[in-house]
């Protein structure tokens, strides 16, 4: 099945909300490498003038994702995950994400591009707290191959 | 590791390089990748799975590299939290053998803005071949 063009421009019902707890935080900051203590010692993160514990800065990747899936997963949009490759990632923070932070995420299809058989897919996301506030903007372009 | 203090703007000049520094990549980095970023991929645990789909061995997440560089761009910054922009393209695949790879990170501070901020260009290689294309974070300095 081919990837539905229809659904370029179309913004999805927000998701979550996401929790962020300390300990997520921290997980996450192991794996990537992250040793800046503010991602797992609240008194640093306050010293350093954090709320709490401060996310890595792709962390975001994990609540963009889950945002994402309700266009991804949706049958209607065609897209076969199993062809799926991950083009390009960029994130603009608002500000840091922290531990406390329930985060809701909106996604809107920015565009879907065909060429040679495949299709490039550009999703926006928009983070934002519980007061409606922005946190962070997060953008993915994935790649659809084509069946050979 | 304790907090070396933010990095201050007076102390950054335009050329300035970050690293480069290796960081290893074995399997365990990647299932514990897998389990905090959500992305349960079998391409990126699993080495028959991932050869019957045509790849060469166990992939690392392109985001795990990602990860992997801006926290290399955190320390220099000395505060992780002032990573405000970090933006790239996958540009090829980091296989992960039994035994571990690595990747290089490095960086070169393009231009420091008005108000302070540092964008970086960023570089990421395995094996010599580059992984991260058109990467670039923006950090804002003290």
């Amino acid at each position: 099945m081919a990837v539905n063009t229809d659904f370029a421009g179309r913004t999805m019902p927000p998701a979550g909300p996401f929790a962020v707890d300390a300990a997520l935080i921290a997980e996450f900051a192991a794996a990537v490498g992250a040793s800046d203590p503010i991602h797992t010692d609240a008194e640093a993160a306050r010293a350093a003038g954090y709320a709490d514990v401060v996310a890595p800065p792709t962390m975001a990747v994990r609540f963009e994702q889950q945002s994402q899936a309700a266009y991804i997963g949706d049958p209607d949009a065609g897209i076969d995950f199993s062809r799926v490759v991950h083009g390009e990632q960029a994130f603009a923070h608002h500000r840091p994400i922290v531990a406390g932070d329930e985060l809701t995420g909106t996604t809107t299809v920015t565009s879907i591009r065909e060429a040679g058989g495949h299709a490039m897919i550009t999703v926006t996301t928009e983070l934002t707290d519980v007061r409606g506030a922005p946190v962070t903007t997060a953008t993915s372009t994935i790649v659809v191959r084509g069946g050979e | 590791m304790s907090r070396n203090g933010i990095r201050n703007h007076a102390d950054v000049t335009v050329g300035e390089q970050i690293g480069p520094v290796t960081v290893p990549v074995g399997r365990d980095t990647l299932v514990a990748y897998a389990n905090a970023s959500g992305d349960q991929n079998p391409i990126h645990q699993d080495e028959e799975f991932a050869k019957s789909v045509g790849l060469p061995d166990v992939i690392a997440h392109g985001m795990w590299t990602m990860g992997a560089a801006s926290s290399v761009i955190a320390d220099w910054a000395g505060d992780a939290g002032r990573v405000e922009q970090f933006r790239t393209r996958f540009t090829a695949m980091v296989p992960v053998p039994q035994d571990g790879s690595a990747i290089e990170i490095g960086g070169t501070v393009k231009d420091i803005d008005e108000d302070g901020r540092a964008t970086i260009d960023v570089t990421a290689t395995a094996d010599g071949t580059k992984v991260l294309g058109r990467c670039v974070a923006v950090v804002r300095l003290g």
